[in-house]
């Protein structure tokens, strides 16, 4: 798409920021209209992000109260109660070992597709051979079916490993996916130039050894979005967990949903338990929501 | 192919291989490098096909297998029934509703969606102050799971003093029996969807709007079309192949929606008369509640078939707009 990764990979990587910058300040003035909008635009605009962080407000809000407040009306006020049903939700589900969990299963998944994903895209990207073309066809066709009906005999499957119940059983359907085949691979298409390959052939080394000191560091940018979307998508992840894993060693939306089953009357305990399970995204929405908005808009330009 | 093939591999040489022993290492280090050049590609690739095969393919495949047996949860494999379940199943009453309720929920969440995610997209791409600010902002709720969205919004749209019922009476309507009214609870739970994905779609759509070349724009306002006429006769257009990528995979994740219609209430059947049970809590319904993996299983498979079809009757017409000169 564009140079910046050769940059990065000739002048390094700050160089490559300043380049980013100077795309960006150039595209500022590509929108319909050069002059600054108005009221209107910023008041729609505020009315939708109103709309987007309205919810989990209102979640805090009913879990900061005690459940005889919640009856009489939801002050618009925090209450102190937060702490007291935090507990509450600690004490009903296994909050801490869904929480590790859902750490350990969304990190292997997300650390397993980008290898396997780039060492794809890698082949093919950069890499000649016999019926490339069509296998590559073929890896995004597999994005339109859906698999997740197949829950039925993966579950048999699953239960004839002995693996209902565990991790594994949610991890290894996980660890390679098209979507991040197809992004690495057009990733590294534009990002790695075929004559840096053909230098370290000539000097030598493997094809494993192209790709782990050429291939790898060029997909770096890319990889690390991948793992991103990787990660929101296992932690966010519900359908086959659910019917898999047993309650006691759930992931956190397993859980979660456990709240309901025990609390159902009591919705300033539930409502707590959506917040708790919330934060750790959110801190990661704070630190890495930059990527992600990066990430979406460069994926529907090249999808 | 062939010829690329041999830029690679030296061409095997007609003469005896010499006797000295360098020589010899020579021609097999050769030898496990060409190995190295013709088969690393498809080591590299396999992992997903390995993967896609066992745990994707497969899956579906037996699927129909078990469709058409007598197939418990715990006992296992039992009789051969051959098409018994389909039949069984079509008869359902909640078969069909289940259909329904999906599709309806369906429609609900996408058209909304699509037409204001693009509205939400046209705005971004104003010339705004702090940008990245108001970008993030309308992601927020992508990185909230669809079950803590159920139950955030299970309570927003509870039918006793729930907060949008509050308002309703507040403005003097009636309150709307969210949970009880089959309707009602279609529209609560496409509203939940429209939340989380809204902000995605929109950024889809202002990355395919910038795409535009800013040329169109300048030869608009030569023949002089004011701003919504440029919206309407330029981006618009512009944006179909965009419109129907988002529309298609839509189609695939919300004819296969669970998450938020399971938590709508405690039982997570989609209500006492399954107002709002979807195909796939049917699934669940048959396999896990009722442990019968034999009408499960026939109800998989036809909403596969429902799935594969969907996107080709979206597909058609998208052929004729591409040719009418969409953007590739």
């Amino acid at each position: 798409m564009s140079s910046i990764p050769m940059i990065a990979q000739t002048a390094g990587g700050g160089a490559a920021r300043a380049a980013q910058r100077g795309l960006g300040s150039e595209r500022r003035g590509r929108g319909s209209s050069m002059r600054r909008p108005g009221f209107l635009t910023y008041g729609f605009l505020g009315a939708v992000i109103l709309g987007s962080v309205f919810p989990l407000w209102w979640s805090f809000l009913v879990g900061s109260h005690d459940s005889s407040v919640i009856s009489r009306g939801v002050p618009l006020v925090p209450g102190g109660n937060f702490l007291a049903n935090a507990s509450t939700v600690l004490d009903s589900i296994p909050f801490w070992k869904a929480l590790g969990n859902s750490v350990i299963v969304s990190t292997v998944t997300a650390a397993s597709v980008v290898l396997f994903s780039t060492l794809a895209g890698f082949a093919f990207a950069k890499l000649r051979f016999r019926g490339s073309k069509g296998l590559l066809v073929f890896v995004i066709a597999t994005m339109a079916v859906p698999t997740q009906l197949g829950v039925v005999p993966l579950f048999i499957v699953m239960s004839k490993l002995g693996w209902t119940g565990s991790l594994w059983a949610v991890i290894v359907p996980g660890v390679v996916t098209a979507f991040g085949v197809f992004w690495m691979t057009q990733y590294l298409r534009d990002a790695l130039p075929d004559e840096l390959i053909e230098a370290v052939r000539i000097d030598g080394a493997s094809m494993i050894q192209a790709f782990w000191y050429v291939g790898l560091p060029a997909a770096r940018p890319a990889a690390a979005m991948l793992a991103l979307f990787t990660f929101v998508a296992t932690w966010t992840n519900f359908f086959w967990p659910f019917i898999v894993l047993d309650p006691s060693n759930p992931t956190l939306p397993v859980a979660l949903q456990l709240l309901q089953a025990a609390h159902f009357v009591d919705y300033s305990i539930v409502l707590a338990g959506a917040v708790l399970s919330t934060i750790p995204l959110l801190l990661l929405f704070a630190v890495a929501g930059r990527q992600l908005v990066a990430g979406i808009m460069q994926g529907a330009v090249k999808g | 192919m062939a010829v690329t093939d041999r830029v690679h591999t030296p061409p095997p040489t007609r003469q005896r291989p010499p006797r000295d022993r360098r020589v010899k290492r020579l021609a097999f280090s050769r030898k496990v490098s060409t190995w190295d050049v013709k088969l690393s590609p498809y080591l590299y690739i396999s992992p997903f096909f390995l993967l896609f095969a066992v745990t994707g393919l497969f899956p579906l495949l037996y699927t129909a297998w078990v469709s058409l047996h007598e197939w418990n949860l715990i006992g296992g494999q039992g009789d051969f029934t051959g098409l018994e379940n389909f039949r069984f199943v079509l008869v359902q009453p909640f078969f069909w509703n289940a259909v329904g309720n999906t599709f309806s929920i369906f429609l609900l969440s996408s058209v909304p969606q699509v037409v204001l995610a693009i509205a939400i997209a046209a705005v971004l791409d104003a010339n705004l102050r702090a940008r990245t600010f108001w970008r993030m902002g309308v992601l927020v709720p992508f990185v909230v799971a669809p079950v803590a969205v159920g139950l955030i919004f299970n309570n927003l749209f509870a039918d006793q003093a729930g907060l949008f019922n509050e308002l309703l009476t507040g403005v003097g309507l009636d309150p709307v029996r969210w949970h009880a009214d089959s309707f009602a609870s279609h529209i609560a739970i496409a509203t939940m969807v429209n939340f989380r994905w809204m902000g995605y779609n929109a950024l889809i759509f202002l990355a395919a709007m910038q795409a535009i070349p800013r040329d169109v724009y300048e030869a608009a306002t030569i023949d002089g079309a004011g701003r919504l006429r440029q919206f309407l006769s330029v981006t618009v257009p512009m944006l179909r192949p965009t419109v129907i990528f988002v529309v298609i995979t839509a189609t695939i994740g919300g004819l296969q929606i669970f998450d938020e219609a399971r938590v709508f209430d405690q039982g997570g059947l989609g209500g006492a008369d399954r107002q709002w049970q979807t195909l796939t809590m049917y699934i669940w319904e048959l396999g896990w509640g009722q442990r019968n993996f034999g009408r499960a299983s026939a109800v998989a498979w036809l909403l596969f078939l429902i799935i594969v079809v969907s996107p080709l009757a979206n597909f058609l017409p998208t052929r004729r707009i591409a040719d009418q000169g969409g953007r590739r």
